[in-house]
């Protein structure tokens, strides 16, 4: 019989501590493969995040460093830049990247450091138990907006992919989702393409992948996934905003 | 020959980097210290020894940088001023939490707040009694001279890594401004990947080859007990630092009968002092700590056998006195003289405020 | 040997350059030097000074309450300084600006028209110069060459060739001087 899949070596052995349903195995399952693929496990260097991927240095076999809440952009900074010939990414949630983290997060893009950003959206604070994101999308209910998000209380759901998308230093971005096989297989193209362009110094490459989070959304896993591509796929439209191929760039 | 250059304590800070092998420096504007940021972007160091400056958009992303690149086992360091140290805070707490080497200088201006400008001494707790959150210590380094911001540079990266713990250099407005002489004696080359992979491949994430376990830079323990455990290490880490690393200099103090304790510039203004005070035949000798923290505690409560007195001078409401007041214990008198806000106090201030004290 | 000056007068009339080519000078002779400015957001206009110390000796204390010499520059300077020149101490002062002059009778009064001359001469850059020339004429605490010197280490690459001018400067402020 011919052998049809294998667990990325990277894989630890260590049981996953997210939730069944959850998005953040399946990103990093990616994460794993294509950094096998490229041959960088010694040339990698993680930077995690604080959120509910806070362990992901438990589950891939790479160097990680656990940075402060929201400031992944700014260690992978220096670290980018200290040692050029590694390839430097970060993984962070919505709450860091978008709501605490959003200074270092701009500045990097803007610097064109030569990263890669994996953008994991679910549209709510996970670890902290459900709280509203920047990304909670009006009507949505979390704990700190149980009667729903209003603009007027709350402010607006924003697409930070968009907004760095504008900034010269960024060479692609894109928003993808892993909820379908197919949906895995282009979201495992963009990381790959994300790793390239880090090794290739073109620039910042954000990858954002919404994703769902049941336990938050206090939905089952199928309904959750149901409910992300009707509610979160409309307002956070899948496919590149930012094309990152040496030919664009 | 000897190099000998006249230039401000900023930028002997700046050429101490350059010279002392650092790899990264990562800093923010502010009043007064940006000098440090403005002379390495003159020299630029990434054109001769490779270093890497970078000029950030906050205080908060320098510090998340300098974590960054410490994790890499680079020597790396940021500089900044009062207000600019506590945004750090938060990152300084997780390079100690994470066991992470590197250097922070702060050019002490007034506070609270906003502040001023001018000089001051006010962040002595901050430094020394950890600013940001949970139980850690700092090396803390007080340079009294534009020789020593030189110096220090080298020094703080020594015992940073010695500890794998951040080292604070402490000065003021008044060494970061003023401009001395400073004998370019010591330099010293870059580490080169392999150097630091021999020396740091136990614990920095420079990458992880198959023969060994993966590398994590982290401060995060969910597991109260194995987090018990990691205190009590730093703990220990913390003796061993008490025990070997104080430093302090002693100006006539063999038949002092008054001595004046104070660090940094405060230093500098009373070994005037006491130079007038033994024109006058008063038998007054001073004590600097070098190292604020660990601090000279056991010299001190051997002279509060010897002195009638102890006057603190320090550059703020009286902090520093607090750790003298710990040491004599009670035995002898121990007053505080300070200014605040930026105003600095003469030499001959500070003999007064000592013959206020001896008569009263 | 040990020299403790003030330089005090407004941003802009290169009181702190004043002092940085005094202090070069010191280290050429082998003196130690300290120069402690009183730094501020001021450029032009506001008000600035700088302490210079040159002793043979190590220097103590940057920070000093009364001056050997001092050199004023406008009103508010005198205002503060004038009574922490040490008795037998030199004040200098340029007659620019000034409606209240100096009253002390235990000190050396020198007056010099630089201002005025540094304008009329076309070499307003060169106040500064002219100022310090004054100065050592009447406190040779180094010598000319040693001015030269120091005004070659401080002056940026692009200021090199007025260095013919401002010893021209030096020396007309040496004949400026009068008591």
């Amino acid at each position: 019989m011919d052998k049809v899949y294998s667990r990325s070596a990277l894989l630890t052995d260590n049981v996953m501590h997210y939730c069944p349903g959850c998005s953040h195995g399946t990103i990093h399952k990616l994460v794993a493969e294509v950094i096998e693929e490229m041959g960088l496990q010694a040339d990698t260097i993680g930077v995690s995040p604080v959120g509910c991927s806070v362990f992901a240095y438990n589950y891939i076999d790479i160097d990680w460093i656990q940075a402060a809440h929201g400031r992944a952009c700014a260690v992978a900074t220096a670290v980018k830049r200290l040692t050029p010939e590694k390839m430097v990414f970060t993984y962070q949630g919505d709450g860091d990247l978008s709501a605490i983290g959003t200074a270092e997060t701009i500045h990097a893009c803007n610097r064109g450091e030569n990263i890669a950003v994996i953008y994991v959206n679910n549209a709510i604070y996970g670890m902290t138990g459900g709280q509203m994101a920047p990304t909670t999308l009006l009507g949505m209910k979390t704990a700190t907006s149980p009667q729903g998000r209003e603009a007027a209380i709350h402010g607006y759901p924003y697409k930070i992919a968009e907004m760095v998308s504008h900034l010269d230093g960024v060479c692609y971005v894109t928003r993808q989702s892993v909820q379908s096989p197919a949906a895995v297989r282009k979201a495992k193209k963009a990381i790959r393409q994300a790793f390239e362009n880090s090794m290739a110094g073109r620039g910042l490459s954000f990858v954002e992948i919404v994703s769902s989070c049941n336990s938050g959304w206090k939905l089952s896993p199928v309904e959750a996934n149901r409910w992300m591509e009707e509610s979160m796929f409309p307002f956070y439209k899948l496919g590149d905003i930012k094309a990152g191929t040496p030919a664009a760039i | 020959m000897q190099e000998v250059k006249l230039i401000k304590g900023n930028e002997a800070v700046a050429l101490g980097a350059i010279r002392s092998g650092c790899d990264g420096y990562f800093g923010y504007p502010i009043t007064p210290q940006s000098e440090v940021l403005e002379t390495l972007m003159e020299l630029r160091p990434w054109e001769t020894t490779g270093m890497v400056v970078l000029q950030a958009e906050s205080e908060v992303a320098s510090i998340n940088m300098v974590y960054g690149g410490a994790a890499c086992g680079k020597r790396v360091m940021t500089s900044s001023s009062s207000p600019g140290i506590s945004l750090m805070a938060e990152g300084i707490s997780y390079l100690a939490g994470a066991e992470l080497p590197c250097l922070i200088v702060n050019v002490q201006r007034g506070g609270p707040g906003l502040g001023t400008i001018q000089p001051s001494q006010a962040d002595y707790f901050q430094a020394v009694k950890g600013c940001g959150h949970g139980d850690y210590n700092m090396i803390v380094l007080a340079p009294a001279s534009v020789q020593e911001m030189y110096d220090f540079v080298f020094d703080g990266f020594d015992l940073a890594f010695k500890y794998r713990v951040p080292v604070m250099m402490l000065s003021d407005g008044i060494i970061g401004q003023m401009m001395e002489k400073v004998v370019m004696s010591r330099s010293r080359a870059r580490w080169t990947a392999e150097e630091i992979k021999q020396m740091s491949d136990s614990w920095a994430t420079v990458g992880k080859p198959q023969t060994r376990a993966r590398n994590i830079c982290s401060s995060l323990e969910l597991d109260s007990q194995i987090m018990e455990q990691r205190n009590l290490a730093l703990q220990a880490r913390y003796e061993e630092i008490k025990k070997n690393e104080v430093r302090f200099e002693e100006i006539e103090i063999d038949d002092a009968e008054y001595v004046i304790v104070a660090f940094g510039s405060s230093a500098r203004i009373a070994s005037e002092a006491v130079s007038l005070a033994r024109a006058e035949g008063l038998k007054v000798g001073l004590l600097r700590p070098i190292t604020l923290w660990p601090f000279p505690s056991a010299r001190i409560a051997e002279l509060a056998g010897q002195a009638k007195g102890f006057l603190v001078a320090e550059l703020n409401a009286g902090q520093m006195v607090e750790d003298i007041r710990l040491a004599v214990d009670g035995r002898v008198p121990v007053i505080h003289f300070g200014r605040m806000g930026g105003m600095i106090y003469s030499p001959d201030e500070i003999l007064k405020a000592l013959k206020e004290q001896s008569n009263g | 040997m040990k020299e403790t000056l003030i330089v005090a007068g407004f941003g802009g009339q290169g009181v702190l350059s004043m002092g940085k080519i005094l202090a070069y000078a010191g280290v050429v002779q082998g003196f130690e030097v300290s120069w402690m400015p009183a730094y501020g957001p001021e450029m032009r206009g506001g008000t600035a000074n700088v302490t210079v110390i040159l002793s043979d000796k190590p220097i103590s204390s940057p920070i000093a309450h009364e001056f050997d010499s001092a050199i004023i520059l406008n009103q508010q300077s005198m205002d503060k300084f004038e009574a922490q020149v040490k008795p037998g101490g030199v004040l200098i002062y340029d007659t620019n600006g000034i409606t209240h002059h100096p009253t002390r009778t235990d000190i050396e009064i020198y007056t010099m028209d630089a201002t005025e001359e540094s304008a009329r001469r076309n070499m307003a850059r060169m106040f500064n110069t002219m100022v310090l020339g004054g100065y050592l004429a009447v406190r040779p605490v180094v010598k000319p060459e040693s001015v030269v010197e120091g005004l070659r280490l401080s002056l940026p690459e692009r200021a090199q060739s007025l260095i013919p001018a401002n010893e021209k400067a030096l020396q007309k402020g040496a004949e400026l001087i009068k008591k």
